[in-house]
């Protein structure tokens, strides 16, 4: 048997734990009564709200309007009337404002059957602008967004394109759901990203713990006489890290401080080219993204189709509730996630999955002293020195951390995970990192 | 034939000796860098502490910039004050006017685990910025303390410490006014006063006074009584937040005994006498407090 391709250096291997989920079709969670959505839920600049309280809204009417290139609409997920705008917290530290939206008057698309645009004649400019004005962002959690990732500087080649359906983070299984039955609308989203990006190879990675999906593709590929490879990548996290990714296709290696373009090659998650199917071809602008309810705390683990602004409780009560009381209730993969401290904390672009975790998932233990065992530094994707990098946090050394190396850590969690005398090491690069973005912004 | 053994030893170690003398005398002579004799002056009159407040690295280097670069102003030195600039004009031959008072930090929030409110236990980074991306940390008055300490750790003194209560609390008299607290403290609680404030108020939430009141029992509420009781006092009220203007110099105890949640406090600790020392020990303390 041929070796299934993958990083060479570090990475973990959680407990899985996707049988929670992942044979269950995803489903539309219901439509929250009061949504709450942050005008903030992307890199790059927040949207600028331009809708006031008592306005009327329609389903997916914009509401934040871009600012800037680094910068994508905000759109009303349902119908209503704007309540109140407010000043919330987002779990991974975003300070943002948000729209209040009561549900109130009719769906504009809800139910109904929706007609297909025609879209060929359109340039890649317009198809791009396209993009930033229905909010498309990168949906795999870092909501970068996709405009800009599909602009690459003049002068460069895209060799690759990479559909990531790697989903690599224990619990989630909403990208698993999305490429077993939104097969056809990601391959039309496919065609439109050939039109702008015009890859030489196209690339269809998923991780080998998801063969229903591998073959659901290869035999969709097959059908159509698709020129796409699909690759089933070796178990191992962080293997859906785009830069991961990337190693384990094409051997390459994104250069520090650099972006995949500088080796050629542009990745998407599954759930941000069944969002641009979407867009595109439906004029659709995004307000729902796929995520699962899932954790031991759960009752009935789900995947939901849920609006964006849908509030944490809500979802969780459409699970059925705790089953038993959590320890700790997280926005996103487990390794990766955030920990949600308020139940009215909505879903936003990012969302991947909530998850409600019992005591003995989450092994939470009391710090203790480093004994320099040097497991963190062995399971770094990245080459990095985790150890290290928390030490001159610690010290208040912000330009030796990144001198170290800080600004490449993407905060995968493995060091984190590995550590005996449980660090928080993760924690440590977070606020290196924000205080030295702090730090430069005043210099 | 030993004594002449060791009469080479001696020779040839002295005559290697003599050449690298030499060598060093030439070097020394011809290969100097000159250095204005100034900046050497300009170290010693500056305090040593290299603090950083003056925006150079340390002292040496803003000696350098001072004697160097002639746009560098002479009245940087926080810590150094108004001597150090005196002394800094006289080396460089030129007027400097300093005229303010010498600030220094403190914390204006005296809410603690009994008096505020908590939204969670944070467990985690002992470190307030680490503390403010969690949900704005774990108390639930924005604007207040999250006593975790960051200001602590950056103090270049020790100025800074956990006081009997368990609240961070700045002596007045170590801090060097450097400022670096106030950089560091994310909710901006950590504010620079004069040295000679006898009193400062301990709240820096702009909340109304109805939402103070729910997560704080030492909280501003805004009320305005201080700028009725002590109308000299330069107290303002600001989105429900009472401010001293400084330089009204009038009196403020008035305002300090009828504040309703007594978040105005004096800014130097009175002294507590233990009432369960022994008798006389309470007297000779009362005694050395009275000669003062």
């Amino acid at each position: 048997m041929k070796r299934l391709s993958t990083f060479p250096k570090g990475g973990v291997h959680p407990p899985g734990r996707k049988h929670l989920a992942h044979s269950l079709p995803l489903q539309n969670a219901s439509i929250p009564s009061l949504s709450i959505v942050p005008l903030s839920q992307h890199i790059g600049s927040p949207a600028e709200c331009v809708v006031s309280v008592g306005d009327v809204v329609r389903e997916g009417m914009l509401i934040g309007k871009p600012t800037g290139f680094v910068s994508v609409g905000i759109h009303s997920p349902v119908p209503g009337t704007v309540k109140e705008l407010r000043r919330i917290h987002l779990p991974n530290g975003v300070q943002t404002d948000a729209v209040c939206i009561e549900l109130a008057g009719e769906f504009d698309r809800l139910g109904k059957s929706q007609e297909t645009v025609e879209w060929e004649n359109m340039s890649a400019k317009e198809l791009l602008d396209l993009f930033a004005q229905m909010g498309i962002v990168g949906m795999g959690g870092a909501t970068f967004p996709t405009h800009v990732k599909f602009s690459p500087p003049k002068g460069s080649r895209v060799e690759f394109f990479v559909i990531n359906g790697v989903e690599c983070e224990p619990y989630l299984c909403a990208d698993h759901r999305l490429m077993l039955e939104k097969i056809r609308e990601i391959f039309e989203g496919l065609r439109v990203i050939r039109k702008i990006l015009d890859p030489e190879q196209v690339l269809f990675a998923i991780e080998a713990n998801k063969p229903d999906a591998i073959e659901a593709v290869m035999s969709y590929c097959r059908q159509n006489v698709l020129d796409v490879k699909v690759m089933p990548l070796h178990v191992k996290y962080p293997q859906g890290d785009e830069k991961q990714v990337l190693k384990a296709l094409t051997g390459r290696e994104v250069p520090s401080g650099g972006l995949p373009i500088d080796i050629g090659a542009v990745v998407s998650n599954v759930g941000t080219v069944n969002a641009i199917y979407e867009a595109v071809c439906l004029k659709k602008p995004l307000i729902e993204r796929a995520l699962t309810v899932s954790g031991g705390a759960v009752k009935n683990p789900a995947n939901l189709k849920a609006r964006i602004g849908t509030p944490v409780s809500q979802l969780l009560e459409e699970c059925g509730g705790f089953s038993e009381m959590p320890e700790k209730i997280v926005m996103g993969g487990p390794m990766m996630g955030f920990t949600v401290l308020d139940l009215d904390t909505p879903v936003t672009k990012g969302t991947s999955g909530i998850l409600a975790l019992t005591g003995a998932e989450i092994r939470s233990a009391n710090q203790t002293a480093c004994i320099s065992c040097g497991s963190c530094i062995s399971v770094c994707p990245l080459g990095l020195n985790p150890r290290l990098l928390y030490k001159l946090v610690d010290h208040l050394d912000y330009g030796g951390a990144v001198e170290a190396g800080l600004m490449d850590c993407k905060e995968c969690g493995c060091c984190g995970f590995v550590c005996p005398a449980h660090i928080p090491l993760v924690q440590g690069m977070r606020l290196g990192k924000r205080i030295h973005l702090k730090n430069r912004k005043k210099a | 034939m030993l004594f002449m053994k060791i009469l080479w030893a001696f020779l040839s170690v002295g005559l290697l000796g003599a050449i690298f003398g030499i060598g060093l005398y030439v070097a020394s002579r011809f290969f100097a860098v000159k250095k204005d004799e100034r900046i050497q002056q300009v170290v010693e009159a500056l305090p040593g502490l290299n603090c950083g407040a003056c925006g150079f690295a340390g002292c040496e280097s803003y000696a350098e910039a001072i004697v160097t670069a002639e746009d560098v102003a002479l009245d940087l030195c926080k810590p150094g004050g108004a001597d150090t600039a005196m002394k800094l004009g006289s080396i460089m031959g030129k007027e400097v006017e300093f005229s303010a008072e010498k600030l220094v930090a403190q914390v204006h929030c005296r809410g603690g685990k009994e008096t505020a409110e908590y939204k969670f236990d944070y467990e985690g980074i002992e470190d307030c910025n680490a503390a403010m991306l969690l949900y704005g940390g774990a108390k639930k008055c924005p604007f207040g303390c999250l006593g975790l300490g960051s200001c602590i750790k950056v103090c270049p003194v020790d100025a800074i410490d956990y006081d009997e209560d368990g609240l961070v609390w700045v002596d007045r008299d170590l801090c060097i006014s450097c400022g670096k607290c106030v950089d560091i403290c994310p909710t901006g609680v950590m504010k620079m006063i004069p040295y000679g404030a006898d009193v400062i108020v301990a709240c820096n939430s702009t909340d109304k006074g109805g939402v103070v009141r729910k997560y704080c029992k030492v909280g501003c509420i805004g009320c305005a009584k201080c700028t009725r009781s002590s109308p000299d006092g330069g107290f303002v009220i600001e989105n429900f937040l009472a401010h001293i203007d400084y330089s009204k110099k009038g009196e403020r105890s008035a305002a300090l005994a009828d504040c309703p949640t007594k978040c105005i406090i004096r800014t130097v600790k009175e002294v507590k006498i233990e009432e369960s020392a022994h008798p006389l020990e309470a007297v000779a303390a009362q005694d050395s407090h009275d000669a003062d």
